[in-house]
């Protein structure tokens, strides 16, 4: 049971990655970062059965960490998109390196 | 009371230095009124003033040592200077029968030095600045001269060459000037190696630096390789300090001073710190026999080598260079033979004639400076071709430096005669049968470099003879060759001026009843060996075994003295009969022996020239380039390269601030899932 939940885990984590690092779209990137973070969620209530209640409470402690973190990000998307009138990062590059 | 002496002694001069620093420096400048402000009334109270005071006071312990002299040993503590582990070195004085003599010759010609000077520099523009550094002169000497220990004296000797320096380069606007301080200063430190080599031996060996204590425990080690080794280092310090062969050749240059500093420094005093030194350090010295045929052999070639250049020289002051040179050689031939109170004898009555002769010559270039900066004539005062006839111009001088010349060249009974004769008795008194006749050097019996010590002694007497002789007939009879207009304006130097130099002729006469041969006794016999029987008794027997002259020898050995400086008289007197031209009118003087054997050229073309071109190829092309580059362009380029590097990592891609995110987080992974 445990093992099916981490697997579970392990694919959502992997979604997560692959989409924040190959997509370029400001909201989905943002999705993406939420999927990593319920993935993590996901193995922290499963290996909370197996040893304490450390788990349940971290899960809640991400959420509420993750809800402020959208509620941040999401701004500073909108200004970003009243800024540059695209969410689109590959074209929001204004520094030269 | 004897720490508190001591102490005063050596803070007047030090205080002398400070108050005469200060007028040098903050006092009224010179420039607005020549010649009467830069005589600061002060400055001639307190240079001089300090100086006869120490006199006084280096008396009253001479005074108290003679009342009890079973307790004439006195150390004194002034408190800890450096304390690293199991080496402690103190502030301490030692004041014996051999400091109380050096301290009454050093503050007593000193004192008459710094009055022929208030004299000498009065239209000087760095009248204090004059007096402080000879004040700070003294008071090193004074510390060389009373240091209990390796590094006290050490300090003192580091001083004095400071002081020597700053005198040498008095002048130094002129570059000339300032370039001799240079090479002074240089070729001492070769010899301070040689020193410091010593003391760090002397250390390890003992695990002392006191002079007490080291020559307490060196002296159960006679013979061994180390003392010989420490010897030979002290040695090498010693021929710096006091310009012998191959190091003599900063004291010709040194001549650039002062006269009155060339008095004092380079010819009474500093230099026969070398002398000192083996006198001190006589039972280091006695233990190595090698070593002492070493100071001795060394010794005789440098006043053989020196005379004979002095023979050719026609700067009045170069041939007294000369001069000095060779004759702490002669000083060396004692000492190194173990006949340590003759040499200090020497040391002695040298002081006497040889400052005599300095503030005599400095004297006359005085009067011929004075002539011709009156005729507006640009000509050399210092050169014998133009002097001639100065006795009727300046018979005072004349006078006094007639008898110094008696007395250096060793007619009897001047001081001279008898200190060069005892040096010549005893190195000929060891040259059979005495220990150091059985050591040997490099494979020459020490019999054979003894008699040929004593060999080249009497020649040197003979060149001492002719070359002073040249010197005097030269400057002072014959027919004047100053110029028509010039000779008005030649006239005796003033009063302070001729007074210490005829004090110093009374002291030329006198000087040798300060030790008197057995086979003379005008009066007490031998009082100078009688006083330093303790601190240099036991080396001396130890070197020089029971043997005795008888009084056969002897009275041969004084007639050969005798009649090789009376030889010499008249062959000078033979030879410059003759009117010679001025200086304008003569030929440049090529001889081997004016340009004294070319030997400044051997040390550039060996020393100074492969050194410098090596600076010049190697440092500053090759190093010193390389170390820029390495350092400023090197520089420069790794933090270009940093920027470069970092810049592109925050371009504001996001998507790459991901990947390597990602990257980074499966290092980490990586690395702790290995581990």
């Amino acid at each position: 049971m445990i093992s099916e939940a981490l697997i579970v885990s392990a694919i959502l984590f992997v979604i997560g990655v692959v989409g924040v690092l190959t997509r370029r779209n400001a909201i989905i990137l943002f999705m993406c970062a939420e999927l990593m973070l319920n993935a993590v969620n996901l193995s922290f209530v499963a290996l909370a059965k197996m040893h304490n209640v450390t788990g349940h409470v971290f899960v809640v402690m991400v959420m509420t960490v993750a809800a402020a973190e959208a509620a941040v990000g999401l701004a500073i998307l909108i200004s970003v998109f009243r800024h540059f009138g695209t969410v689109d990062l590959s074209s929001l590059r204004t520094l030269r390196g | 009371m004897i720490p508190t002496l001591l102490g005063v002694l050596i803070l007047l001069p030090i205080l002398g230095f400070l108050a005469n620093g200060s007028i040098a420096l903050f006092g009224k400048r010179a420039d607005d009124n020549r010649a009467t402000t830069a005589r600061h009334p002060l400055v001639t109270l307190i240079g001089p003033g300090v100086i006869l005071a120490a006199f006084g006071v280096a008396m009253a312990l001479f005074l108290d040592m003679q009342r009890a002299p079973e307790r004439a040993l006195h150390l004194v503590r002034y408190g800890r200077w450096m304390p690293v582990g199991n080496l402690v070195i103190d502030w301490s004085l030692q004041l014996d029968q051999l400091s109380i003599l050096m301290v009454l010759v050093i503050t007593g010609v000193g004192a008459l030095i710094h009055l022929f000077s208030i004299g000498y520099m009065r239209n000087d523009a760095s009248y204090a600045r004059y007096f402080a550094y000879l004040n700070l002169f003294v008071a090193f000497m004074l510390v060389l001269v009373l240091g209990a220990s390796y590094p006290v004296l050490f300090v003192g000797w580091e001083g004095v060459g400071l002081a020597s320096y700053l005198l040498i380069g008095f002048w130094f606007s002129d570059k000339a000037n300032a370039e001799a301080g240079k090479k002074a200063f240089v070729v001492n430190r070769v010899g301070d190696f040689g020193f410091l080599v010593a003391m760090f031996l002397i250390w390890v060996t003992t695990q002392k630096l006191d002079f007490i204590g080291a020559h307490a425990a060196l002296g159960g080690m006679a013979g061994t390789p180390v003392v010989l080794a420490i010897a030979l280092f002290l040695f090498i310090g010693c021929a710096g300090k006091s310009a012998q062969l191959p190091l003599y050749i900063w004291l010709p240059d040194a001549m650039a001073g002062p006269t009155p500093v060339s008095a004092l420094i380079h010819a009474a005093t500093m230099v026969t710190a070398g002398v000192y030194l083996v006198a001190r350090a006589a039972p280091i010295f006695s233990g190595a026999p090698e070593a002492s045929l070493v100071i001795t052999a060394v010794g005789a070639l440098t006043a053989l080598f020196a005379a004979t250049i002095a023979l050719r020289q026609w700067d009045i002051k170069k041939v007294l260079a000369y001069s000095t040179v060779s004759q702490l050689g002669y000083m060396f031939l004692g000492v190194g033979s173990g006949a340590y109170t003759a040499g200090v004898f020497h040391l002695v009555t040298h002081a006497f004639f040889k400052a005599l002769l300095f503030l005599g010559a400095g004297s006359v270039i005085h009067a011929m400076h004075h002539a011709y900066h009156h005729t507006h004539r640009d000509d050399d005062p210092q050169d014998l071709r133009n002097m001639g006839g100065l006795a009727k111009y300046m018979p005072a001088t004349a006078a006094a430096m007639t008898l110094a010349t008696l007395a250096i060249a060793g007619i009897p009974p001047l001081a001279g005669f008898f200190s060069k004769d005892e040096i010549l008795a005893s190195v000929f008194a060891r040259a059979q049968g005495s220990p150091l006749a059985n050591a040997s050097l490099l494979g020459i019996h020490g019999s054979t470099v003894l008699y040929g010590a004593y060999a080249l002694g009497v020649l040197t007497a003979l060149l001492t003879a002719v070359y002073m002789t040249r010197m005097l007939l030269l400057a002072f009879y014959g027919s004047n060759r100053t110029g028509e207009a010039e000779q008005e304006m030649l006239h005796e130097a003033p009063a302070i001026m001729t007074a210490p130099v005829l004090v110093l002729g009374a002291l030329t006469v006198v000087g040798g009843w300060l030790n008197l041969p057995a086979l003379i006794p005008l009066g007490p016999v031998g009082m100078l060996e009688h006083w330093l029987e303790p601190v240099v008794g036991s080396s001396a027997t130890r070197l020089a075994g029971a043997g005795h002259l008888d009084h056969t020898t002897e009275t041969m050995l004084v007639a050969v003295a005798t009649t090789v400086a009376v030889v010499g008289i008249v062959i000078a007197l033979l030879r410059y009969r003759k009117p010679i031209a001025d200086k304008a009118h003569s030929p440049v003087d090529a001889s081997v022996l004016a340009r004294a054997y070319n030997v400044d050229g051997l040390v550039d073309a060996i020393v100074v020239r492969p050194i410098s071109a090596f600076a010049n190829v190697v440092l500053t092309r090759g190093v010193e380039t390389g170390v820029d580059r390495a350092f400023s362009a090197g520089g420069a380029m790794l933090s270009r390269t940093a920027a470069l590097v970092g810049s592109k990592l925050q371009d504001g891609d996001v998507g790459k601030y991901a990947w390597l995110l990602a990257a980074g987080a499966l290092a980490l992974l990586a690395a702790l899932t290995l581990s």
